[in-house]
């Protein structure tokens, strides 16, 4: 028996509204229908009205959820697409970051962001949000990219007293499997060494950590061993463990699917040539999206995402300069 | 769902003394708090803004008088009043416009910023329309712990009614039907927008019956009738007949903020009935009612101006928030802030 990347946050949800009746889900379609991805499959009938459908309104459900955390509720809320959180996005920067800070009350709320490229998605349900999250003072950001921390980081994030913004990717939904479920869990804000290497260090997060790891397996042949970093939490970013590693490979390249200009990709990198410039041997490189809306056709698509192809090629780049 | 609008312009049969009173003292010191905080600001002493709601105080003492311990209520920028009649207090006030660490907002915000969320007192963002659906959510979660009878109250003025945000939150609190009371206060422009800028309905009320919610409108610089309608208002939500939306027409009588004079609003408004300043109407009401004397409102309107003073005095002496004290955090949960920020790294 195995468990997707999908079931696993459909089961964590399940488990916290077992373990806490403060905890309850809000969104569009995750009633009786289960969610657009089915990640809220039968909650609603195993705990009834504690998953309802929302109205089409992003900002309101957001709002509600905030109003519900000061009361000392802990709701989960579904944007049906990261990209729709655009419309919730003021409640999110503006209210559920600054509560703790301005009041001393917090505000245990979970935004969770399906995000991320699938085929023929385009660019409106494709997009993603993390680093426009992180940069905001307040939140919380997790980008699980294997099952098991699909799981454990969903239960971590309600469990939390901040706000949450849990950026799952579309793309391991279906695909990505464990043989089970986690028992215990690497705590959040811990980043993961996911394949241990020598020559380059490769930090990436969600979807693009399977790219990332192919391309490091398409180099073995070529005698190149490369470390790859998964970060799991993009907020906080685990800064020593990437620096350590480039302490022992002396190179470094970040890769992200989101766009190039800010964002985690050179988030990382700034704080490794500010804190740790003479740990490498080469100038450090990224490799994002292109600066462009995500397209639609899957030609385009492919092109526009860094896949292990281009990853190994920068790497080759990186390991060559 | 049937939609019941009812009209309560000065309509006030049965005049509850006592109620009408406790109103008016708390409009006076209301006034009182904002004349202060109008002539602090003059005198260079408040950084940052001041806005006030004269001519707004006995609409908005109206939106909270009605409410218990363990009601909700989201004020806006103009509540001055009914922030105190929900149990703010003058020195909380002058601490968060002064800058006090003492005061509930610590200097990390200032002004008509503040609140005390675990007393259902939420602390407004500048984002108007906002505040509405958080409330909605308040009262979403005690219902959902299985409290009933809880209200929740927020405000809004005639600007605010045009965002999204306003819209998403009272349809979203129709729809699960909460004991949410929305009250528009009309003061016929926001900021320098006049209302033909604004909206192209008839009235704001006409959003009652597309919400499918009740609607109930009123002469906001009658203190009377201010009274009986949010009286009416609290009780139907508190009842269980959905949210309320109450649209007051007024006029603010002042400027925006203080930063500004306010030239743009119509000379013949000022002189129209919608003008009228609800203190005065107020003292009309009592005395006419026999509730009261003009010696005795001169008598409390001293009293409330003492009563600044006295807070004025011990604000002053506060001091402001230490720059190397603070913990710099905006989270609650040590182990998840990102240290790589800490001053000490740095």
């Amino acid at each position: 028996m195995s468990v997707t990347y999908l079931e696993a946050i459909r089961a964590a949800q399940e488990k916290a509204l077992t373990d806490d009746p403060r905890v309850f889900i809000y969104g569009q379609d995750v009633g009786a229908f289960g969610g657009a991805f089915k990640a809220t499959k039968n909650l609603a009938a195993e705990f009834p009205g504690r998953v309802m459908d929302s109205p089409l309104s992003e900002d309101a459900i957001v709002g509600m959820a905030i109003g519900a955390a000061i009361e000392g509720a802990r709701p989960i809320v579904e944007m049906q697409f990261a990209d729709f959180s655009t419309v919730g996005f003021n409640q999110i920067v503006n209210q559920a970051a600054t509560l703790y800070y301005r009041t001393d009350v917090p505000c245990p709320i979970v935004v969770r962001l399906p995000s991320g490229g699938t085929l023929g998605a385009g660019p409106f349900h494709s997009q993603s949000m993390e680093a426009i999250y992180s940069h905001y003072p307040g939140l919380v950001v997790m980008t699980p990219a294997t099952v098991e921390d699909a799981y454990s980081m969903m239960l971590e994030a309600v469990s939390i007293d901040d706000p949450v913004i849990f950026c799952e990717h579309k793309l391991l939904y279906y695909h990505l499997k464990a043989e089970k479920l986690p028992d215990t869990a690497k705590p959040s804000g811990k980043a993961r060494i996911a394949r241990a290497g020598r020559d380059a260090t490769l930090v990436t997060y969600s979807a693009m950590l399977h790219e990332s790891l192919q391309a490091a397996e398409e180099l073995v042949p070529e005698g190149w061993n490369i470390e790859v970093i998964d970060l799991r939490t993009v907020k906080p970013l685990d800064t020593d463990t990437v620096l350590a590693s480039v302490a022992r490979t002396g190179r470094l390249l970040v890769v992200g699917e989101s766009w190039p200009w800010g964002g985690v990709t050179a988030e990382v990198i700034s704080r490794v040539a500010t804190e740790g410039f003479g740990l490498l041997d080469a100038a450090p490189m990224r490799l994002n999206a292109k600066d462009t809306p995500v397209p639609y056709h899957p030609d385009l698509w492919a092109a526009h995402r860094p896949t292990a192809t281009t990853v190994a090629a920068r790497l080759r780049q990186l390991l060559t300069q | 769902m049937v939609t019941a609008v009812k009209e309560k312009a000065g309509a006030h049969k049965a005049l509850d003394g006592d109620l009408l009173l406790r109103a008016y003292r708390v409009m006076l010191l209301a006034r009182a708090t904002e004349d202060k905080l109008a002539s602090l600001y003059r005198a260079g002493m408040i950084k940052g803004g001041v806005f006030l709601g004269k001519g707004q105080e006995a609409l908005s003492t109206a939106s909270s008088i009605f409410l218990k311990k363990g009601d909700l209520f989201g004020p806006l920028i103009r509540d001055q009043a009914g922030r105190l009649a929900f149990g703010d207090t003058v020195l909380d006030t002058l601490r968060t416009y002064l800058g006090s660490a003492k005061g509930p907002m610590r200097g990390r915000d200032g002004n008509i910023h503040r609140g005390r969320p675990r007393e259902g007192y939420y602390a407004m963002i500048s984002h108007l329309g906002a505040m509405v659906p958080v409330v909605a959510g308040g009262l979403y979660a005690r219902r959902l712990r299985g409290e009933t009878g809880v209200v929740g109250v927020t405000s809004i003025g005639d600007g605010g009614t045009s965002t999204g945000a306003f819209h998403e939150g009272i349809n979203l609190a129709a729809v699960e039907r909460l004991p949410l009371v929305v009250v528009v206060a009309n003061n016929q422009y926001a900021y320098s927008t006049p209302n033909n800028r604004q909206f192209a309905c008839a009235d704001l009320l006409d959003k009652a019956a597309g919400y499918g919610i009740a609607g109930f409108k009123c002469d906001g610089t009658d203190p009377a009738a201010c009274l009986e309608t949010l009286r009416l208002a609290v009780e139907a939500a508190r009842e269980g007949h959905g949210p309320q939306l109450v649209v007051a027409t007024l006029l603010r009588l002042v400027g925006h903020g203080e930063h500004d004079d306010a030239g743009y609003v119509d000379a013949s408004l000022r002189k129209a009935n919608v003008g009228r300043d609800c203190l005065g109407v107020g003292a009309k009401q009592l005395i006419d009612a026999g509730l009261a004397t003009k010696e005795q409102i001169a008598e409390w309107t001293k009293e409330a101006q003492a009563e600044v003073e006295k807070a004025l005095n011990t604000a002053q002496r506060e001091k402001g928030p230490d720059p190397e004290a603070e913990d710099w955090q905006a989270i609650s949960t040590e182990r998840l802030v990102d240290g790589h920020f800490d001053p000490e790294e740095e």
